[in-house]
């Protein structure tokens, strides 16, 4: 049996996917890191002390995990949910009621939704608490300040979605404090967020647009370069 | 020549075997000069072993509570009944919480704005990077300025009515002074007093999101009005 892997291993197909051999030697071991796409957001080598869970507690991490998670159900459930005050609402009774495993899929979403904005709270917690903020991690201190942003947004426009009574108030007390802005901007902001003066069909396009397509769009390239910057300024 | 090398190349990342190298630091970075060879270890397996047991135990977790927990759908949205009282999702509801104290604008719009922008600068402050325990310069300045602020900042609360934040901002005052009238170097006095003043401001700036957001999640009903979480309300 492990003749029959290590001819695998060694055949040409698998080597024109992973170029190197078993991780069994540290070169290789290096190898597998910097040839993997998804692995070479990490240097080869990193610090002992950096990757202590009770360092980082696994927080970034977690974050980045939660939203694989939410792009996962989201897809899923974008598949049964269509934006319109006619079907938003059904189309969650039917997600409960009708699809298998619906409910799961809601309440994975939902939860690994509330679950992010905690987490990545915290993370900012354990940066400033380390002091990992300092030079030169500054900017992508400041790039996770925005990051954070996003990711209440991205719960924020989400929650109007199932378009039941929670959601809508839910949204309706948050958009009448952007109207608090002042010189007539709070007027213009949330005119322009709902596509109207009331939470209705175009406000409901709207935030699915943002949730589904725009926001996660800026989160992802605001992720991309946070991660660069860790790299690049020594860490993980 | 035969193109075969009589040598071999040494890496190492252990100082200890490579020529050392000197290093310059200017002023500017606040650099601790670490230790000289920190212990590398590699990515594969170490790292990468420790981000798939996080993510799995995140995924067994996360499958437990959906399990268990079904997220919440209530009736169809019905602008002509307004549900009393209408609250945001929890995490706004520490701002709705001050919406009952402020006026829109502060609550709604200046209060946000300025803990984004605060978040924001504090690697741009020299006493961020320094860290130095709060009173290790001028002992009495510090006095002066702390009461000062302390003072100003409980008379608004005080006129604005926000007791959920005047206590919590008091008993950390306690806090802050302890070290000031206790000379005691070790245990818990010894070590607050070298928490430095972005500390302070930081824990105070979290223990009032936290309450602020419990308050609104929990001990809110009708019209706003104090009620305790085991009060049925809709
Ligand atoms: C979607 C949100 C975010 C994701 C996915 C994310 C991800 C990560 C990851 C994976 C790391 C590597 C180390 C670790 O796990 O702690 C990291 C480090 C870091 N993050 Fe974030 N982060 C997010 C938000 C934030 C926020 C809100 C802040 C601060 C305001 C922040 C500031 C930093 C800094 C300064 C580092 C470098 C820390 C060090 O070198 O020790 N990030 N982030």
């Amino acid at each position: 049996m492990k003749h029959v892997f290590d001819k695998l291993f060694e055949s040409r197909v698998w080597r024109s996917i992973f170029r190197h051999g078993l991780p069994t030697s540290n070169r290789t071991r290096a190898e597998a890191v910097f040839y993997n796409f998804f692995l070479h957001v990490h240097p080869t080598k990193v610090r002992k002390r950096s990757i202590r869970y009770t360092y980082t507690w696994g927080l970034g991490g977690l974050s980045v995990g939660l939203f694989i998670v939410l792009t996962v159900t989201g897809a899923l459930l974008m598949l049964y949910y269509r934006p319109s005050v006619q079907q938003a609402y059904w189309d969650m009774k039917d997600l409960q009621f009708v699809v298998s495993s619906g409910q799961f899929l809601r309440n994975m979403h939902r939860w690994a939704a509330h679950a992010m904005v905690a987490v990545v709270f915290l993370h900012m917690l354990r940066v400033f608490y380390t002091s990992s903020y300092r030079p030169p991690k500054e900017f992508n201190w400041v790039i996770g300040v925005f990051l954070l942003v996003i990711t209440v947004l991205l719960s924020y426009t989400g929650y109007l979605l199932p378009w039941d009574q929670l959601s809508f108030w839910g949204i309706s007390v948050g958009t009448n404090m952007v109207r608090a802005m002042p010189c007539g901007f709070g007027e213009k902001i949330s005119f322009l967020l709902l596509g109207g003066n009331i939470v209705g069909e175009n406000a409901l396009i709207r935030f699915y647009v943002l949730h589904c397509f725009i926001i996660p769009v800026v989160a992802m390239v605001l992720m991309g370069i946070h991660f660069w910057r860790v790299r690049k300024d020594g860490g993980v | 020549m035969n193109g075969e090398k009589n040598f071999q190349m040494e890496q190492s990342s252990d100082a200890k075997k490579v020529p050392k190298r000197v290093a310059f630091i200017k002023g500017r970075t606040v650099a601790r000069v670490k230790k000289e060879d920190e212990e590398m270890v590699m990515t594969v397996p170490n790292l990468v072993v420790k981000e798939v047991i996080a993510f799995e135990m995140m995924i067994v977790v996360l499958t437990i509570i959906s399990l268990v927990f079904n997220a919440p759908l209530e009736w169809i949205a019905n602008p002509e009944h307004t549900p009393n009282p209408a609250k945001a999702p929890w995490y706004f509801l520490g701002l709705q919480e001050l919406l009952h104290y402020f006026p829109p604008v502060v609550a709604g719009v200046i209060l946000p704005t300025l803990a984004v922008i605060a978040l924001i600068v504090i690697p741009y402050f020299r006493i961020n990077l320094k860290r130095e325990g709060l009173w290790k310069e001028d002992r009495k300045q510090t006095l002066v300025v702390l009461i000062a602020t302390v003072g100003s900042v409980s008379v608004v609360l005080i006129f604005f009515e926000v007791y959920a934040m005047l206590v919590p901002t008091l008993v950390m005052t306690a806090f802050v002074l302890a070290p000031y009238f206790s000379k005691k170097e070790h245990g818990i006095v010894g070590w607050l007093g070298l928490r430095p003043l972005s500390w302070w401001i930081m824990t105070w700036f979290v223990i009032n999101v936290v309450v602020l957001t419990a308050i609104g999640t929990l001990f809110r009903g009708p019209e706003w009005t104090w009620t305790w979480p085991w009060q049925e309300i809709y």
